[in-house]
């Protein structure tokens, strides 16, 4: 039976062509759309999380109240034993502590006198410990541009385009002008050990990035820190488990009365980052439903045309006897065969485009010129399993019940008039 | 008849009440005889109360007429002989621990010092507020036993930190013992509280300056003047920049 529908279908192309092209087209463009949207957003969670809020982030009170700030003055004082006992309270997860700030770079001349300056944000992470985490945590590494690493204290990274503005190459000392823990005007020394590129422009813009010990002597913060991150291991976000953590620590440290008490947030409780928690979450399902609908009205007006087109097939089979439902099976077995080769082939066609994609990846660097929030500039598609059910579930469905629709029209169809029907 | 006697009684009672204050211009003039000088030269400790924690700092500082001012650090360990040199509207910090003087200017003077209420401004100009504001006395209030005129002040010159002040100023000693400072669209800056007010010379002179920036939290500053002098000779390369690395 099914061979015999096939060969239909080979023979007789205007019953197959256009409900084939229109689903193959479809489902690739699910595909695409559906690994490009999971890329996008899966960059952005995971670069949010390695640079700025962790997979939970912990933080007195005072300082969560005004996190856009960065009130160092509000930061965790005695960090360096919180951090061991949060270490040991949850050995799932890997934490460091950092220190978010801003100031000024000052670059002298050969007499001292200011020959450049220009507004920074700092990152003090671990990087002299011997500790290589934080360091391959924000990509350090890869993202070198010129010179090399800090391999002492008072060297410092800064982001390639600022120090190219500020004309200090690797060697060079320049003057970091901030304000400390106790809100003193500080002035500290670095060495420029090297460049960095992060490919993000609110980072590229004018980052300085030195040792966590260094900013806390320049920033007057002995062990204190604005932030303590946590990462799970597995390096996997999942907000059931981020949450489990937040409630266990908070249940243990958090005091309401006392403002510098610390609280610990997960990822989707910071800066707006929930929705797209969230929305990744029931991407899938709204992408699946939303092709299901627009490919099933397609099909169903596609199926209309064949049904209007094979009018008279339909009335001559029915006048020679055989059954309303065996020819409205016979349609729908049709529709199965399409729809499995043109999933196939869409799927195919699409997942080639979104592995280039996601190899590849595009850079929107331009568009985000004036970026305020911390993305990458280079987003990339990301296939996952559902990427492949994505395109190949809707792909059968839709065909389905595009025929479905159509076909109901045969059972209108009254015998009684087949005849004239044939012979006008 | 009787509604034109009571207006004219009305009149006559209000030009009374108003001949009874001060003139607002001479009472500044009084204030500035007081609290400013062609120079001075004094050591001052700052009390900071944080929102958390409190500290002190320690300085001396060298004033010359409204444009020139010098100061040192003392105290705490890690600021002493950090200095700054301040002319006209510019700044210069020097840090010994950098060997390095940074220009600070424009805006960042009204930036707070070592974290006090105090800005830039603040600490370093002994500006004088007659010839900077028009002053009208509108009352008198009691500040803890002292009788004070309420005096509004409106600046005349458009480059000033305050573009209002209100002012208790003590009836008998001509020192304002309560301040307001306000922005142009009336937004209340700073208040301070003047006490301790002692005789130095032939002036009064508050030791003790309680300053709250309203603009943040903190439970204020406390600006302590340990030793003054006031009309001292100051040696003019003191406001050299020359004068930072020595």
């Amino acid at each position: 039976m099914i061979r015999f529908l096939f060969k239909g279908l080979i023979r007789d192309r205007n019953r197959s062509l256009l409900p084939f092209l229109v689903t193959t087209i479809g489902v690739m463009l699910t595909v695409v759309f559906h690994a490009w949207i999971t890329g996008v957003i899966n960059n952005s969670i995971e670069f949010s999380a390695r640079f700025s809020s962790g997979h939970v982030k912990i933080t007195t009170q005072a300082y969560a109240d005004n996190a856009a700030q960065t009130p160092n003055d509000l930061a965790i004082m005695g960090a360096d034993t919180l951090l061991e006992a949060v270490a040991a309270a949850f050995p799932e997860m890997d934490f460091a502590s950092r220190i978010y700030f801003a100031g000024l770079i000052d670059v002298p001349d050969s007499t001292g006198e200011t020959r450049a300056q220009g507004p920074a944000i700092g990152i003090a992470i671990d990087l002299l410990s011997g500790n290589n985490e934080e360091k391959e945590r924000m990509n350090i590494p890869s993202s070198l541009r010129r010179g090399r690493l800090p391999a002492t204290g008072k060297e410092a990274l800064l982001s390639d385009e600022f120090a190219g503005k500020l004309g200090i190459s690797p060697g060079e000392t320049f003057t970091l002008v901030g304000t400390s823990m106790l809100g003193e005007l500080t002035m500290y020394n670095f060495i420029l050990s090297g460049t960095v590129e992060f490919g993000t422009t609110a980072l590229d813009r004018g980052t300085l990035i030195a040792d966590l010990s260094d900013v806390r002597e320049a920033l007057n913060m002995a062990d204190a820190a604005g932030e303590v991150l946590g990462f799970f291991r597995s390096g996997v976000y999942s907000d059931g488990d981020a949450s489990a953590v937040s409630e266990r620590f908070n249940n243990k440290y958090f005091a309401e009365d006392d403002e510098f008490s610390p609280v610990m947030k997960t990822l989707s409780m910071q800066s707006n980052m929930g929705f797209l928690v969230e929305y990744s979450g029931k991407l899938q399902n709204i992408l699946i439903a939303v092709f299901i609908l627009a490919m099933s009205l397609i099909l169903w007006n596609a199926g209309l045309l064949g049904g209007l087109r094979r009018y008279g097939e339909f009335g001559m089979r029915l006048a020679i006897g055989e059954e309303k439902g065996h020819v409205y099976k016979t349609m729908l077995l049709e529709s199965l065969i399409i729809g499995f080769f043109a999933s196939v082939t869409g799927l195919a066609v699409g997942m080639l485009i979104a592995f280039y994609l996601q190899e590849k990846g595009v850079d929107l660097g331009m568009m985000m010129k004036n970026a305020s929030i911390m993305m990458p500039r280079v987003f990339r598609a990301q296939i996952t399993p559902w990427t492949w059910v994505a395109g190949f579930i809707p792909g059968f469905l839709s065909t389905q019940i595009g025929t479905m629709l159509a076909g109901a029209g045969i059972y209108k169809r009254q015998t009684a008039q087949l005849f004239k029907e044939l012979e006008s | 008849m009787k509604k034109l006697i009571t207006i004219l009684l009305l009149i006559c009672s209000l030009m009374t009440v108003s001949a009874q204050y001060p003139d607002g211009k001479q009472l500044l003039d009084r204030i500035d005889r007081n609290m400013s000088s062609e120079n001075r030269i004094f050591t001052s400790s700052m009390i900071i109360y944080g929102r958390r924690t409190t500290h002190t700092v320690k300085m001396k500082t060298w004033t010359a007429g409204e444009k020139k001012s010098f100061t040192e650090y003392l105290f705490p360990a890690r600021e002493q002989g950090t200095k700054m040199l301040k002319l006209e509207d510019q700044l210069w910090i020097f840090s010994p621990s950098t060997d390095r003087i940074i220009q600070i200017a424009g805006h960042m003077l009204r930036q707070s010092v070592m974290g006090s209420d105090l800005s830039y401004e603040d600490l370093m100009e002994d500006n004088r507020l007659q010839g900077q504001y028009d002053a009208m006395v509108t009352g008198t209030e009691v500040i803890d036993g002292n009788q004070c005129w309420v005096v509004e002040l409106k600046a005349v010159v458009p480059e000033i930190a305050y573009q209002g002040m209100k002012l208790w100023v003590d009836q008998e000693k001509n020192i304002p013992l309560r301040e307001e400072m306000y922005a142009k669209s009336g937004t209340l800056l700073k208040r301070t509280e003047l006490s301790d007010v002692q005789r130095i010379g032939n002036r009064w002179y508050p030791r003790k300056i309680l300053f709250r920036d309203m603009l943040r939290d903190g439970k204020g500053t406390e600006f302590l003047i340990e030793d003054i002098e006031f009309n001292v000779p100051i040696p003019e390369y003191i406001f050299s920049k020359a004068s930072l690395k020595k």
